[in-house]
């Protein structure tokens, strides 16, 4: 059983990184690896459903730090949605929502990025 | 709530692996519950504890796998102590401020968060150099129910 995964689905030109198990110094690698692949393919508005995601440490924080500004300098973005409460104490803990939209569910967060052109 | 645990039976000696981070975060999460933690308060001290190992790791063994990590956990009046040894380098951690999280993300900076996120989630943490042989980092959380 791995620790930690991640998957992704297009919605129009919208990428949705599924997040699953623990994020920490050992996992933030595999997240590393699947952003850097998206913006290899110049894909760079994401969401990312954290939903599954049980546990997250700052290395697994410092990957979305890492990412946001290519992302916005892209015209992107990197939206979160659907955390468990948790993990929403850890992000806010550390002032993310200020950086970070994030959203209750999927679609509205998908749906922000065709509101915002 | 007054019960004492014997140190020498609550010791865990990982190397220097972020691969054992798992092993440690389920060892301090057993421990803190039979000390009569919530699960919400043992999951923010397991997080408290796996920032402390992932600074050693990286700042104290630079990232080299094979050395050790020293893990015990106490409990007296209260007051739940985890004590963590390394034999690296002596590292200073950051200030403890709240931090500027516009300023990393314009710097680009990703680490230095743990030190803050265990300071917020514990009561007491304490870095020391011990007669320039080891490190130790104490970290205590009150029970208060």
């Amino acid at each position: 059983m791995t620790e930690f995964n991640t998957s992704t689905k297009e919605i129009g030109d919208v990428n949705v990184v599924y997040l699953n198990g623990f994020l920490d110094a050992h996992t933030a690698p595999v997240l590393e690896d699947t952003f850097s692949s998206l913006v290899e393919q110049n894909k760079f508005k994401l969401v990312v459903n954290l939903k599954d995601l049980t546990y997250i440490s700052s290395a697994g924080l410092g990957v979305f730090m890492a990412f946001i500004e290519k992302m916005r300098e892209n015209n992107g973005d990197i939206k979160l949605t659907s955390m468990n409460e948790k993990v929403f104490n850890i992000f806010d803990l550390l002032g993310f929502p200020l950086l970070y939209e994030i959203f209750d569910n999927e679609e509205d967060a998908v749906g922000k990025f065709s509101g915002d052109k | 709530m007054n019960k004492k645990l014997d140190i020498n039976k609550d010791r865990l000696i990982v190397k220097s692996n972020t691969a054992n981070l798992i092993t440690i975060r389920k060892f301090i999460n057993n421990k803190a519950k039979l000390c009569g933690f919530s699960s919400n308060e043992a999951e923010d001290i397991v997080l408290a504890v796996d920032e402390a190992c992932t600074n050693i790791i990286e700042h104290s063994y630079h990232s080299k796998p094979n050395f050790d990590i020293e893990i015990s956990v106490s409990f007296s009046k209260s007051n739940f102590v985890i004590t963590i040894i390394d034999y690296g380098e002596t590292f200073k951690p950051g200030s403890f401020k709240e931090p500027n999280l516009e300023l990393y993300r314009k710097q680009r900076r990703v680490g230095g968060l743990g030190v803050y996120l265990m300071k917020t989630l514990m009561d007491d943490v304490k870095y020391s150099s011990i007669n320039n042989k080891y490190n130790q980092v104490l970290l205590t959380k009150k029970l208060t129910h």
